[in-house]
């Protein structure tokens, strides 16, 4: 059976939930190869082998001193070594642009933020705000694939993750943007916002900068904080936070939103949220057409009690 | 410094959107066309660079007739011209196909920075500005939340997801833009008026230098197989908050199991 390449997403030696459901996916396909790039992967192996990964692919983290192309050069040039029938990432800023630049390298396609993939590498997407189902494949080529996180169910099955080291001769092309210097700016102990399984996100609604009410709610569930386009541009709430059209896409299998009416533009980054919670003081809000709970009323009032009702029930 | 904005004619977001039945490609005549959005703060952030370092900006634009509306919007921010790549060899390119025609007609234009908007709102692959930067064997300094430029060498603040990475090269390079970037001007009425005289370069794609035989729906890598219209989502409960409205989400939060 052909190796499907999946890179991990790993922080700290830990794997990232994403690719535990990237590694399911890839077992339908053919068979698992976790690419891990950088320190950690001797900790993180141990899930990898739960998922299925029958090898693991060590690579030097200096591939990450340049912006994305060391990375592309490596999985083309696994996928050609090793005869790969497919690459899978996950639909992650960064990994999207890996994805773009490998399958140019590899003269194949590339398709994106997609929420289901099978046996024949036919990939679903969401499209236009999560009105319009599409199936799309890479007639040449391997297919590159960025799966969005919480789109496909993470199955286990062991795998020998058998560790090898690789490496790549990097192009002089690919390290003419250098990262010279990472920046972490405060985001507290909450899940990653396009990761988590739950996220609580605020808006309009929400009236000023004190986001607590929404923080306070998140953090009852554990789950990562999201805000509107309206809450970012009142300044309310950091831009990396925002959810819909030009910020972030979640996929959760809960979403909460606070103080937000729901358009279109909104909607693109949620809709595909597995269950969605809305709290709107106006009745006409088009949130609660998407909601399968909905309460009419303000989130001043009803999100405090509903912490205290989980911090109760818990 | 020259700086060429590349900027993409997108469906409205407000409008209804759709596929065509025969070929599968964006249905561009059923929506209104519009500035992808993240392009105008591409746009912004190019006039922002020519006031600070002189030059001239270039607008860049693929895509069928209707995008002229969006070239003479562009052109009435402030741009000095436009070059039109327009030619139906063109339609149906996926996004890489587009990276390659892009890639292809800058060849025809002199600049130092190409900029354009980190992701179009209507295909959202987010994939153009890296794939560009692939296929000119440039720097890629994509996801931009500031720019600065002195001399050669262009430093930007890369959005990541937990902060941002300060990312350097020498021009020119390929520079991708996100919203926290800048705000947008509005056309004046002057400018408005000035936009109608200045020149637009319209291109066929042999004229851009693009190889028709490698672009296009017949020779895209990837293909639509089918769509359909998303199955509508299950009417939900909505309630009217009596004095009781958390603790009946939390029941419902409970029922299925998130608490």
């Amino acid at each position: 059976m052909a190796e499907v390449l999946v890179l991990v997403d790993h922080v700290d030696g830990q794997v990232k939930k994403v690719t535990t459901e990237l590694l399911t996916a890839a077992r339908r396909i053919g068979e698992p190869a976790a690419v891990w790039i950088g320190d950690g992967a001797e900790s993180g192996k141990g899930a990898l082998a739960e998922y299925g990964a029958e090898k693991v692919y060590v690579a030097p983290a200096e591939l990450g001193d340049y912006v994305v192309a060391p990375k592309a050069e490596l999985l083309a040039k696994l996928a050609q070594d090793k005869g790969a029938a497919a690459i899978l990432v996950s639909a992650t800023a960064e990994n999207k642009e890996i994805a773009g630049r490998t399958a140019v390298k590899l003269g194949s396609g590339v398709l994106t933020d997609v929420v289901d993939v099978n046996a024949e590498v036919v990939a679903e997407h969401s499209v236009f705000g999560g009105a319009t189902i599409t199936h799309a494949r890479v007639r040449t080529g391997v297919p590159v694939v960025a799966v969005r996180p919480n789109s496909v169910p993470a199955e286990a099955a062991s795998g020998a993750a058998a560790e090898e080291a690789v490496s790549v001769e990097v192009s002089e092309a690919a390290k003419t943007a250098k990262v010279v210097e990472r920046v972490a700016e405060e985001q507290g102990e909450r899940p990653e916002l396009t990761e988590a399984a739950i996220v609580v996100s605020g808006g309009r609604g929400v009236g000023s900068d004190d986001f607590s009410v929404v923080e306070n709610l998140a953090d009852s569930l554990g789950a990562a904080v999201g805000a509107s386009r309206a809450a970012v541009d009142s300044g309310w709430y950091p831009n990396q936070f925002q959810v819909g059209q030009t910020g972030k896409t979640v996929s959760p299998n809960l979403y909460v939103a606070l103080g937000i009416s729901g358009a279109i533009q909104h909607r693109a980054g949620m809709q595909t949220a597995k269950n969605i919670v809305a709290v709107n003081k106006d009745p006409e809000a088009p949130i609660f057409e998407l909601a399968d709970f909905g309460v009419v009323g303000d989130l001043h009032t009803v999100a405090p009690q509903l912490t205290e009702e989980i911090k109760k029930r818990k | 410094m020259n700086i060429v904005v590349l900027v993409k004619q997108v469906p409205d977001t407000a409008t209804e959107r759709k596929l065509n039945a025969d070929d599968k490609t964006l249905d561009r005549a059923a929506s209104d066309g519009v500035i992808n959005e993240l392009d105008e703060y591409a746009i912004e952030e190019a006039l922002l660079l020519k006031e600070k370092h002189g030059g001239e900006v270039t607008i860049l634009t693929m895509g069928p007739e209707k995008a002229t509306e969006s070239i003479r919007k562009a052109l009435s921010m402030g741009a000095d011209k436009a070059v039109f790549v327009n030619d139906d060899a063109l339609h149906g390119s996926d996004a890489l196909q587009t990276a390659y025609a892009l890639a292809q007609a800058l060849g025809t234009i002199e600049y130092d920075v190409v900029v354009l908007g980190s992701e179009s709102t209507d295909a959202r692959t987010g994939v153009v500005g890296a794939a560009l930067a692939e296929y000119l064997g440039l720097p890629q300094l994509t996801f931009a939340r500031k720019v600065d430029i002195d001399g050669s060498t262009i430093r930007i603040q890369r959005q990541t997801d937990y902060g941002y990475d300060v990312v350097e090269a020498q021009l020119p390079a390929v520079v991708s833009v996100v919203e926290k970037i800048n705000e947008p001007r509005y056309p004046s009425f002057k400018l408005i008026m000035q936009a109608k005289k200045k020149p637009v370069d319209k291109k066929s794609a042999a004229d851009a230098g693009i190889d028709t035989g490698r672009v296009g729906l017949a020779n895209a890598a990837t293909e639509t197989v089918d769509f359909a219209a998303a199955p509508p989502r299950a009417a939900g409960t909505v309630v009217k908050d009596e004095g009781d409205g958390g603790a009946k989400i939390a029941d419902f939060l409970v029922e299925k199991k998130f608490v």
